[in-house]
């Protein structure tokens, strides 16, 4: 996984609370097994006027001049700013992956659902939650002012305006170890490797149905 | 010492190892497979040259793409390549690894949720991963249930662990006895408009009360299966003897010896008298009447005798936005009635309503009835080959299609338009799945969700009406 340290970037406002994840790449896009190339359909219903199929070439369909990203200001974006409760819905990981994949780096709103948080961590994107008056705040900014830039430090834990104003935000610290060093959780997890078997050896004397194998 | 809640009991007894930073590595009992979101797991574990764990906890079946009409053609019936390709790829990669699973072509197949519990694969106690976010449908079981996303079946793949934080503690109790028509589709659509799709958050909810321990399994299962349209990853319900009579005799349950086991074990599972719980919500569950969502958010819910709310009267300016943007897409104007909603299409089936309690509760609604003549569409898709079977055996297939319905074969279908059944653009469909947002059910398409029963009502009257009304 691509580590995140710090992030310097074109604030893309996305005003509209509960994002969902069908919003974000919808179910057609579902069908490829990769994880890449999801980018030229993320928010496909907003941001194209057609109907979006997998497979098609998208710079040739007709785009919805009304939708944030479809606006010259905001196409380098790589910060998006968003509303309460972005990523609800459907667990899909496609979601992070067409975010990603588009070029976004981090995410900021008051809160996200809690699947889609727990998977951007897995892709090197970075869900920050900031109080609702001051995701507001960043709102007016990035709206009036053309290039709007955000700096983002996970080490520090702060978002820094470009008045140099700084808001601090949580994050828990496993995750933020994994993402500072690009570190893969698997290879994490299986450091533990004879804690989990010393937990199957007790469980299987207690309950032992829970080992009976389906492969008969 | 204040007790434990059944959450925390099912927390602790999953608990590998606690870490300083407050995550913990829980071990999952049984981890559940599909299409959609497994074949880049396993690419990844194919990539890094790791190794399942314990292949024998994995269980697969192919749901989201399958079509629902020609499947004695097996794979070859589905029409469109990429879908095509997805399913194959699971069958390669179980093939390869050994996993076991439902193919198309097995009578067992069906949609995960639906499989499961079906199978005695989902039992009381188990923690239950799959990456599909209503995979808190088993919580129905007593089970910790949760959706994840393709690297965290990866993850369990190769290490039986999720990595975790332990939720908040939230109890949602209906109190009383459901009136007659009232469903668990009804309880848990009114539960997400009391409490929000975010109200959930963070929280695993336990639900509990009068109202829940009457419900059958099925109904605890459609209660569950929703938690998530509430935010909350988890839904669970204590283990009872309604628990215990389903689970016997499965394919996959204990039998002997060990089964006694089981069962002195399961009947723990329960919040204790003195548990305490970070959050408490109370519903009359008499009060509750059939429910109908107008809107692109599951809270955006009404009583069937109800009115579609008015943006006017709404004070908060994002919410008023919020309804204002729904109206429009969903094409219904402020204060109409929700009787007066015209329908095209009826689904009824997913992983909420696909069981064959909602078939029968359909069934007995459409009987010596006609479907409505201004409807383009109204198909019922069991949830299983095996639910199939039974409601065949019990003639539900001919009051179906005698009334007019079709009758499919199982998979998630219209749930969510990745096979061929879809909606147009701009139709309105009476629905049993469980999300009405924009687009789900077909580009542009309006989706109204509702009980099975609910569902049925609208088929033989084309707009929707209080099923209670046609039972007598
Ligand atoms: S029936 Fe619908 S909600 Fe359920 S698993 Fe299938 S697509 Fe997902």
């Amino acid at each position: 996984m691509r580590a995140f340290t710090q992030h310097q970037g074109i604030v893309a406002p996305m005003d509209r609370s509960n994002v969902d994840t069908d919003m974000i790449i919808p179910k057609q896009f579902l069908k490829s097994i990769k994880r890449t190339g999801f980018g030229p359909n993320l928010f496909d219903e907003l941001r194209y006027l057609d109907e979006g199929k997998p497979d098609q070439d998208s710079s040739q369909r007709p785009l919805n001049p009304d939708f944030v990203l479809n606006q010259a200001r905001y196409k380098d974006a790589s910060v998006l700013l968003a509303r309460a409760n972005f990523g609800c819905g459907s667990s899909r990981e496609h979601a992070p992956w067409a975010l990603e994949d588009y070029g976004f780096r981090v995410i900021i709103a008051p809160s996200f659902a809690d699947i889609f948080y727990n998977n951007c961590f897995k892709n090197g994107l970075l869900p920050i939650v900031l109080e609702e008056e001051q995701v507001d705040r960043l709102f007016r900014e990035a709206e009036a002012t053309e290039g709007y830039q955000l700096t983002v430090d996970l080490e520090a834990q702060t978002v820094t305006t470009p008045s140099g104003e700084s808001f601090s935000f949580e994050v828990d610290n496993f995750r933020r170890h994994c993402l500072l060093n690009g570190l893969d959780d698997i290879g994490v997890t299986l450091e533990d490797a004879e804690q989990i078997r010393a937990y199957e050896d007790a469980r299987r004397k207690t309950a032992p149905w829970l080992f009976n194998s389906v492969n008969q | 010492m204040a007790g434990k809640t059944l959450y925390d009991k099912l927390w602790d007894d999953h608990l590998v190892k606690q870490r300083d930073d407050g995550s913990a590595l829980i071990y999952i009992d049984r981890q559940l497979l599909h299409e959609v979101t497994s074949p880049q797991a396993f690419e990844g574990l194919r990539l890094a040259g790791r190794k399942p764990w314990r292949i024998d906890a994995n269980l697969a079946t192919p749901d989201h793409n399958v079509p629902t009409t020609d499947r004695d053609k097996g794979i070859d019936g589905i029409v469109d390549p990429v879908s095509r390709t997805q399913v194959e790829t699971l069958d390669k990669n179980c093939d390869e690894f050994g996993i076991l699973e439902f193919k198309i072509k097995d009578q067992r197949q069906g949609i995960v949720h639906v499989i499961g519990p079906e199978q005695g694969a989902t039992l009381p106690g188990m923690s239950i991963v799959c990456g599909d976010s209503h995979t808190s449908t088993h919580g129905a079981f007593g089970c910790l249930a949760h959706g994840i996303g393709t690297s965290e079946v990866e993850h369990v793949l190769a290490t039986q662990c999720l990595v975790q934080k332990k939720m908040k503690n939230m109890l949602v109790k209906v109190n009383g006895k459901l009136g007659r028509g009232v469903t668990g589709k009804d309880v848990v659509l009114a539960i997400i408009g009391k409490i929000g799709t975010a109200g959930g958050t963070g929280y695993a909810i336990e639900f509990g009360g009068e109202a829940i321990r009457g419900l059958s399994m099925e109904g605890r299962m459609t209660i569950c299966n929703m938690a998530i349209e509430a935010g909350a990853r988890v839904g669970m319900v204590a283990v009872d003897d309604t628990t215990i009579e389903y689970v016997k005799g499965r394919p996959f349950s204990p039998i002997g010896e060990q089964w006694d086991t089981a069962v002195a074990y399961w009947r723990t599972l329960h919040s204790d008298d003195n548990a305490v719980f970070d959050k408490v919500v109370e519903l009359d569950g008499a009060a509750i009447k059939p429910q109908v969502s107008w809107g692109t958010s599951p809270e955006m819910v009404a009583d069937v005798d109800g009115q579609v709310p008015d943006p006017a009267k709404e004070e908060d300016p994002i919410r008023r936005e919020g309804i204002v943007r729904a109206l429009k897409y969903m094409g219904l104007q402020p204060n109409q009635a929700i009787t007066d909603i015209q329908l095209d299409r009826v689904f009824i089936g997913s992983c909420t309503n696909s069981r064959i309690e909602d078939l029968r509760e359909a069934a007995a609604v459409v009987k010596g009835r006609k479907v409505a003549a201004s409807l383009k569409q109204a198909m019922v898709v069991p949830g299983s080959g095996l639910v199939k079977a039974q409601a065949e055996q019990e003639g539900l297939d001919k009051i179906f299609i005698e009334a007019g319905l079709e009758w499919r074969d199982p998979g998630c279908s219209m749930c969510l338009a990745m096979n061929a059944d879809k909606l147009g653009q701009g139709e309105h469909c009476a629905s049993t799945s469980n999300r009405n947002f924009e687009g789900r059910q077909g580009f542009g398409g309006r989706t109204h969700l509702v009980s099975p029963a609910m569902a049925a009502a609208a088929a033989v009257t084309g707009h929707f009406v209080d099923v209670r009304e046609l039972l007598n």
